[in-house]
């Protein structure tokens, strides 16, 4: 892709893309300005990772980021408003190819394993990024899309309205 | 949260204030059916199930599709929208992250310019 040179001095955002690929995978992609060697860098050092793995939209800012980027490594990130009420996203590293690979299991889930595969490509001082995410099973996207939960949700406040409803939507 | 027209609610909440309908839903859930099984499971004539069916296709709960002489009957487009908001919140998220990592790597660049300058 050849990018036209804008004599603008801000460079046009880069769009992020996201497509289901299948009924467990889901592809991102996105391209950054810059060589792929500082991309990863900001993929692989904690220092760097911290700075952009929480943007302020997420509403939770990131109070610990270990990763011991080598194969067989592991990670562990811990979100949370304070130290009350945290999460965790941990696993390990299983492919690490400097500048252009990068794959890790994560494992908080109940369903499994899911497998994320990141490559970074480089093309004329860009780099285009994709990153693939392998869910375990149907269930685990459907739990992650939170279609169960929604469904369940609309009955109970159905539930509710038709009490404070009572005798008139027996009537009609 | 998308907001509704009224209409529509009201539309919604008439298709699930039926106890037949809403565990019609929930068999769908489970898997597709055709109006047959429906009928069969829930103890049902078809003409009967038919307009319970009708009734959750206008909701946009459920669609139905007729191969030969069998319609069959699944979870309508709420579904798909669930996915679609969905997706749409998993963009975002990587969207602002992609944004903060912009300036990460514009940052990286300006340091090694810098320095390369220095060592020359």
């Amino acid at each position: 892709m050849d990018a036209r040179r804008d004599s603008e001095p801000t460079a046009v955002k880069n769009r992020t893309t996201v497509e289901r690929k299948s009924e467990r995978e889901f592809v991102v992609t996105r391209t950054f300005n810059g060589p792929a060697r500082l991309v990863f860098d900001a993929w692989t050092k904690p220092e760097l990772l911290k700075r952009w793995w929480t943007p302020k939209s997420m509403g939770m800012s990131l109070l610990s980021c270990e990763a011991d980027v080598r194969v067989g490594g592991s990670y562990r990130f811990v979100f949370g408003h304070d130290d009350s009420k945290t999460m965790a996203f941990f696993g390990r590293y299983i492919e690490v190819t400097p500048h252009s690979r990068l794959v890790w299991t994560n494992e908080e889930g109940d369903g499994g394993e899911a497998v994320t595969t990141v490559t970074f490509e480089e093309k004329g001082g860009k780099t285009l990024l994709v990153l693939h995410e392998l869910h375990p099973s149907k269930e685990a996207v459907d739990e992650a899309i939170g279609f169960g939960e929604g469904l369940r949700e609309t009955f109970e406040q159905l539930d509710e309205l038709l009490v404070t409803l009572g005798a008139s939507a027996e009537r009609s | 949260m998308v907001q509704y027209p009224a209409t529509r609610l009201d539309t919604s909440f008439a298709a699930l204030s039926d106890a037949t309908r809403r565990g019609v839903l929930e068999q769908l859930g489970r898997s597709d059916a055709s109006i047959t099984d429906l009928a069969e499971q829930f103890h049902m004539t078809l003409t009967g199930m038919r307009k319970h069916v009708r009734v959750l296709e206008q909701a946009d709960l459920v669609t139905t599709s007729k191969v030969g002489r069998v319609r069959t009957c699944k979870l309508g487009e709420r579904r798909l929208d669930d996915e679609t908001a969905w997706i749409e919140r998993y963009r975002d998220l990587w969207d602002s992250r992609f944004d903060e990592l912009d300036k990460v790597v514009e940052e990286l660049e300006r340091k090694e310019t810098v320095n390369g300058r220095k060592k020359r």
